[in-house]
């Protein structure tokens, strides 16, 4: 019998322990995918985060280095300037790049350092229990805005494509969604892109992605993707919003 | 021997190159020598100075408090220091910028009209030169041979200006 | 997908042809302190430095900014002290030899990655040229940042070598010694130094060659990409307790190896010594002219300079706290220092202080007039 789907070779055996409907699971395999078809598992580094996707070196079988809080970016430079040939991507969420680093992610983006960034928008802090994220959209409840997100009195949240396409330096800066098959497949080939523009030696790419926390958000894996279609698209409209690989070169 | 001075004036007037000048010149006689620049806020017109010692031993600290010598390259330098110069010590004024008289009974007095000097050499940016010339015929820390030699090192790439700051250094040492 | 151009910033990889040895090996030159520290770390193979500028310490990057560059280095002015150490964390973590610098405030704002190199086990070097403290305290010398530096600051068990220069000879001299401590022991190294010695210009010579960065022993422990070789992870999470207990344990018995083979420190005249003067940096500069000038009126004054400040001199001050009855400890601070010494001391003689914090500099005078009080 022929086999026609199997695990990518750049995931280990260890099973994920994310919660059920939890979109880290689907990027990290994406991920992996993208790494197997360009054949360059021996030759990157991946960036975890501090959140649930912490354990991301467990999952991914590539060299790994987990960097504090917010930081990847920073790491990430430093990995680059020093061997430019190695390929390396931080995998980021929404506390860590758009809170605690978006200086350091606004800064990398904006000196063009080629690397890639996985920006996972789940509009949550699902691993310290579902506080507050600078993503989190008005009128949504968190355990730290119980009565909802309240412009006035919490502020608006940060919508990071929007913010860095008005930046020079990045390449390619694209939105995508994890709630249905087809978004999750134009995901891939995000990620395949950005991947590509690092391996060009093109410069900064970062592929946002809008994914589900069923635990964060109180609702069950089917409902949290009817929630990613039905709230968070419409807050966060999915697309490509810098790609200077579609211009001529000058 | 240990000579400790302190040079001052305007930034701009070339007081810290005139001190690294001097520990150079130190170094090549395989003298100890220090080098403490001070500068104030502003980066140009506000006050700079520099205190430089030459010793024949190990120098301990770099800042000079009471100096053998004081350099005074314009007047609120001159109101500062002069007071500072060690009983028997000597100061050195530039008396193109300074109106004032010396009120010190008990050092050396020596005046100096470095920018009129320099102005007349066609250099008005020498005038740094000239009491370095004067300081160094007078207190003798280091031979004038080995601050002339030490020009090149001090001031690279500016070899148009060598001959120039000789003669401002000439200049200084005949008024002694 | 259309090929364009290159728009990252390019290849900072050292090539040979680029390296250039500027000075010759024991050459004489009369060198500020910032600009030696900062030539003698790239001669001892810095290869990459990430900063953010702060007065005392200015020349020290701005040196490096077209210096690195001559020898296919990296420079990068950061947009924070967090981002400027979190960047050497991913360069060492990939082999270069990595250096930042800064003064107190700045270095406050690096702890937290400093302790994350700890943990990761990666070599780093960095300087703090002290100024005064606290807040933003003023640019004037101190030494206000003895805790800061020999007790760290940030979380957990840790501990940074901290090399104290007195010179501009040392300043030029310690990163070399700092960065072979730093990848002997898999640890950050650091100078301690003020404003006076990054300020001051003295005649100096490099004590060692120019050292060629191919040449250094290959780490087996950095991130290259899995190639030929089981892949690496570079974690400072360990959930597990016991796991974490037997790492804490681990860099115990490092720390303790390091306490028994790396001490350091300069003794002058403590033989027949009544009294012995304990400071470091630019304090034991100023604690020299007090002892040549106590001798010379028959006050028998001694020295102990720490060079190392962690790791302390501890059994050298503990065996002469046992025949020598006074102890005088100088410091540009109220008192941090004295700590050190009452712990090495352990209440065997007497310990008096003359300290000037602000950012004021003793003389060597005032110093001895410590030292006549300390012995009435």
């Amino acid at each position: 019998m022929q086999k026609i789907f199997k695990k990518p070779q750049s995931m280990t055996k260890i099973p994920m322990r994310y919660c059920p409907g939890c979109g880290h699971a689907i990027v990290h395999r994406l991920i992996a995918e993208v790494i197997d078809e360009f054949d360059i598992k021996e030759r990157t580094i991946g960036i975890a985060p501090v959140g649930c996707a912490v354990f991301l070196d467990e999952y991914l079988n590539c060299d790994m280095i987990q960097v504090a809080h917010g930081r990847c970016p920073a790491a990430a430079t430093g990995m680059k300037r020093v061997r430019p040939d190695v390929i390396v991507f931080s995998y980021q969420g929404d506390g860590d790049l758009a809170a605690i680093g978006t200086a350091e992610t606004i800064h990398a983006a904006t000196r063009g350092e080629n690397f890639t960034v996985i920006f996972i928008n789940n509009a949550i802090y699902g691993m310290t229990g579902g506080q507050q994220a600078p993503t989190t959209m008005p009128k949504q409840k968190t355990t730290t805005s119980v009565y909802g997100r309240d412009p006035k009195i919490h502020g608006y949240p940060i919508k990071v494509c929007e913010m860095l396409s008005a930046l020079d330096g990045p390449v390619y800066l694209e939105r995508v969604a994890l709630n249905k098959a087809a978004n999750v497949l134009r995901a891939k080939r995000a990620l395949k892109k950005a991947f590509r523009i690092q391996l060009d030696g093109l410069g900064f790419s970062l592929v946002e992605i809008l994914s589900p926390c069923p635990t964060g958000w109180g609702l069950t894996p089917r409902k949290a993707c009817e929630y990613v279609d039905e709230k968070m698209i419409s807050y966060y409209p999915l697309g490509v919003y810098k790609d200077l690989t579609q211009k001529k070169p000058t | 021997m240990k000579q400790e001075v302190i040079i001052a004036g305007f930034g701009g007037q070339g007081v810290i190159k005139a001190g690294v000048l001097l520990a150079t010149a130190a170094m090549v006689e395989k003298k100890h020598c220090t080098h403490f620049p001070s500068y104030g806020a502003e980066m140009r017109g506000g006050t700079a100075n520099c205190s430089v010692i030459v010793s024949t031993s190990e120098i301990a600290s770099p800042i000079v408090t009471n100096p053998d010598t004081v350099i005074a390259m314009n007047e609120p330098s001159f109101d500062k220091f002069q007071p500072k110069v060690k009983k028997g010590g000597l100061l050195i004024y530039n008396s193109s910028l300074i109106s004032k008289k010396p009120n010190r009974n008990d050092i050396e007095i020596l005046a100096v009209p470095a920018n009129e000097i320099a102005e007349g050499l066609g250099t008005p940016k020498s005038a740094n030169m000239v009491v370095i010339g004067a300081y160094v015929a007078k207190a003798r820390p280091v031979t004038l041979k080995n601050i002339k030699s030490s020009l090149p090192k001090v001031f690279p790439g500016k070899e148009k200006f060598l001959a120039v700051n000789k003669n401002a250094l000439d200049k200084g040492t005949e008024l002694v | 997908m259309n090929k364009r151009k290159r728009l990252s910033p390019k290849s900072s990889k050292p090539k040979r042809s680029m390296l250039k040895t500027k000075y010759k090996t024991g050459e004489r030159m009369l060198m500020k302190g910032n600009e030696a520290l900062a030539e003698g770390a790239v001669r001892a193979g810095c290869r990459f430095f990430a900063g953010y500028p702060i007065t005392p310490q200015n020349e020290i990057p701005e040196y490096l900014s077209w210096r690195l560059f001559e020898v296919g280095g990296t420079f990068i002015q950061a947009e924070s002290e967090i981002s400027a150490i979190n960047m050497l964390f991913g360069a060492s973590a990939v082999g270069a030899r990595v250096m930042t610098s800064s003064s107190g405030c700045g270095i406050s704002l690096k702890q937290e990655g400093i302790s994350y190199m700890t943990a990761a086990e990666l070599p780093c070097f960095y300087a703090s040229v002290v100024r005064g403290g606290p807040g933003l305290g003023n640019i004037s010398p101190a030494q206000s940042d003895y805790f800061q530096s020999t007790r760290g600051g940030a979380q957990g068990d840790y501990r940074v070598i901290c090399l104290a220069p007195n010179s501009v000879q040392e300043m030029g001299n310690f990163p070399k010694l700092a960065y072979d401590l730093a990848d002997k022991y898999r640890n950050p190294a650091m100078v301690l130094a003020d404003g006076l010695l990054g300020q001051m210009m003295e005649p100096m010579g490099f004590t060692f060659d120019f050292i060629d960065v191919d040449k250094l022993p290959p780490k087996d422990y950095i991130l290259t990409g899995c190639k030929n070789r089981k892949r690496r992870i570079i974690n400072t999470l360990r959930m597990d307790s016991d796991r974490l207990e037997k790492f804490n344990w681990k860099l115990y018995e490092k720390y303790k190896r390091i306490k028994e083979n790396e001490v350091r420190y300069e003794e002058r005249y403590t033989d027949d010594a009544d009294i012995i003067i304990v400071a470091y940096g630019t304090a034991a500069r100023v604690s020299i002219d007090t002892l040549v000038r106590g001798r010379e009126e028959g006050i028998k004054i001694g020295l102990i300079r720490p060079i190392t400040l962690w790791p302390f001199p501890r059994k050298i001050i503990n065996e002469l706290a046992s025949r020598v009855e006074n102890f005088l400890v100088v410091e540009m601070s109220i008192g941090q220092l004295i700590e050190d010494v009452q712990l090495a001391v352990e209440g065997k003689a007497k310990i008096h202080f003359h300290g000037r914090p602000g950012g004021n500099v003793p003389t060597g005078e005032e110093v001895l007039k410590a030292v006549k009080q300390a012995l009435k």
